[in-house]
């Protein structure tokens, strides 16, 4: 009897341990890497041109690949997790579209990069290109996509759907008024995530969308070779020639960082807050 | 009127669903349309390489010997020790969620699990570069780059994944069991072991074979502290190469449609296949246990 308390005690005590080592090791690297950024972050950094030591043309291709990305993956990925929650029935092709979009989850990125590379530069033969990056990068985004707006219209009560029918409306009439606002905040809370993959992805956009920035600046052509920040922080590091590699990988490693950081505060937190709230007084 | 409003309202109702129709299926295009072009480009290895010297040939020194075994090896090693050290200390996490910790700690540790995810892989192998390396460094002696550094990163890295798919596993349990357990007058760590993991042990392996289809798959982090020599690892501590390093390496090197490229390719079909392999086994899992419930 004591033994069996003794052991409840060890093994709590370990979980406990377990809990805050797992605490610990985040806001240790959260520390490390914003510390060593901040040395390095200015505007100058931030904004500036390649030429005077900025990745400012990098932060401008990572939100435009990203954008576009997402003007790819958005509407199929929300189109298929419509059908799985509202249409699919039961049978062959329901379950053949669930297996696809669960390998597709975890096929490796490198892979998707590779498919991207002998679609779009090989095939199409556009080479490096930013288009070609963000449609690799949407194949990355579209699984996740299709399992958050799926699982966030189920969150809707059946009820609101039988009431909407019941009026006379059509399927799609309650979908687009009734179900789709209800699950709005899920949705929107779906895409950050997304987004914040994304950001900081690099294997999947290095044989796309290529290692080399246009020496325009901001340069709005989807069919030029477009750096993003996280390719960046992964070439520095590989060449010697770059100019204080070091500090350069130190700030564009703390800029990622903080854009995710600003992805998961400033969109994800109050979206889940309000659904909270939400759900709290129904 | 009141018809034409109708008819048009049934048409969108149409166009919608083929719309969505449609959608669903381009998801299930891609796939097979990865899987047939990784595997035409990487097949084509074959005409140039013995297929049984590329699998079991230790010696890679294209052109000329493609023995790929070093990186399967490679592989398979970091994601073995990636899941020996962060697949007990998440799953211990997410019991510390599920059943342990205080409301306001889980509050805490929700969203700082997310946070584990939002951090990106190469800022992970950044970080494993500039803190680890040089403790490692210090006490083995060597450049410290290999298959432990690398295992390590790995492990932190699959955290995210172990934490919240065991955590929904042991939520998932009905809290009847639990009653059952306590009534019975046993203390909460013999109910956590006794009854909350073998009846959410379905989930459990799931969260696991997740865990290490990320972990192999991972690209930027392991290239950038596993030392990329493309030899037979001699120990946890000498420089090494895995497959996805070593493509992403070469693959700018190598000339599209050349047997040392072809054989990138192909070397990227295995992954594909082993990620593959291990969705068919999550269902295989999965689907037992609800066949052992009927």
């Amino acid at each position: 009897m004591t033994g069996n308390r003794l052991g409840n005690t060890v093994a709590t005590a370990i979980l406990w341990a377990a809990g805050f080592f797992i605490l610990g090791l985040l806001v240790f690297f959260l520390a490390y890497i914003l510390g060593q950024g901040f040395k390095v972050l200015s505007l100058e950094f931030v904004f500036g041109p390649a030429a005077n030591g900025g990745v400012g043309p990098q932060l401008f291709n990572t939100f435009y690949i990203l954008v576009l990305s997402l003007l790819f993956s958005v509407p199929i990925g929300v189109g298929s997790g419509i059908y799985l929650a509202e249409y699919a029935k039961p049978g062959r092709l329901t379950n053949l579209i669930r297996l696809s979009t669960e390998c597709l989850a975890t096929v490796p990125s490198i892979v998707l990069g590779l498919f991207g590379l002998i679609i779009f530069v090989n095939f199409m033969g556009l080479g490096f290109t930013i288009l070609g990056g963000a449609a690799a990068l949407a194949l990355l985004n579209l699984p996740v996509l299709v399992r958050v707006t799926e699982e966030s219209l189920r969150t809707v009560p059946h009820a609101y759907r039988e009431g909407s029918l019941a009026l006379g409306s059509t399927q799609w009439q309650t979908i687009r008024r009734v179900v789709l606002p209800s699950s709005l905040l899920g949705l929107i809370t779906g895409i950050t995530l997304v987004s914040g993959r994304a950001i900081g992805e690099a294997a999947v956009l290095v044989f796309t969308a290529g290692t080399s920035v246009s020496r325009h600046y901001p340069d709005f052509n989807p069919l030029v070779s477009g750096e993003t920040l996280a390719v960046h922080l992964w070439y520095v590091r590989g060449e010697p020639l770059v100019a204080n590699a070091e500090a350069v990988a130190a700030g564009s490693a703390a800029l990622l960082v903080l854009v995710v950081l600003f992805f998961n505060l400033a969109i994800g937190l109050p979206a889940r807050i309000y659904q909270r709230r939400l759900r709290g007084s129904s | 009127m009141n018809n034409r409003h109708l008819n048009s309202q049934l048409a969108y109702d149409k166009l919608f669903r083929y719309i969505f129709i449609v959608s669903a299926v381009i998801v299930g295009v891609i796939i097979f349309s990865i899987i047939l072009f990784v595997s035409k480009q990487g097949l084509q290895t074959f005409q140039d390489v013995s297929f049984w010297d590329f699998h079991t040939g230790t010696v890679w020194n294209p052109p000329g010997q493609y023995g790929a075994l070093p990186f399967v090896f490679g592989s398979v090693a970091v994601t073995l020790l990636a899941i020996a050290l962060g697949g007990p200390l998440g799953l211990a996490g997410a019991i510390f969620m599920a059943k342990v910790a205080p409301p306001w700690i889980r509050e805490i540790m929700r969203p700082a699990t997310d946070l584990f995810v939002g951090i990106p892989s190469v800022v992970y192998g950044w970080v494993g570069l500039t803190v680890f390396l040089p403790i490692i460094s210090k006490y083995t002696g060597g450049p410290g780059f290999g298959l432990f550094l690398a295992g390590v990163i790995l492990a932190i890295m699959i955290l995210p994944t172990v934490i919240s798919i065991s955590e929904d596993a042991l939520r998932s349990v009905p809290k009847t069991l639990e009653a059952g357990s306590y009534a019975l007058g046993a203390t909460r760590w013999q109910t956590i072991y006794r009854v909350l993991i073998p009846a959410s042990l379905p989930g459990l392996v799931t969260a696991v074979i997740l865990a290490m289809a990320r972990a192999i798959g991972e690209t930027m982090a392991v290239a950038m502290v596993i030392g990329n020599s493309p030899q037979l690892a001699s120990s946890l501590f000498a420089p090494t190469a895995t497959l996805t390093t070593e493509i992403i390496l070469n693959m700018g090197q190598t000339p599209f449609g050349s047997p040392w490229n072809n054989a990138l390719f192909y070397m990227a079909f295995m992954l594909l296949m082993v990620s593959l392999s291990m969705i068919l086994l999550i269902r295989f899992v999965v689907n037992r246990r609800l066949a052992n419930d009927r």
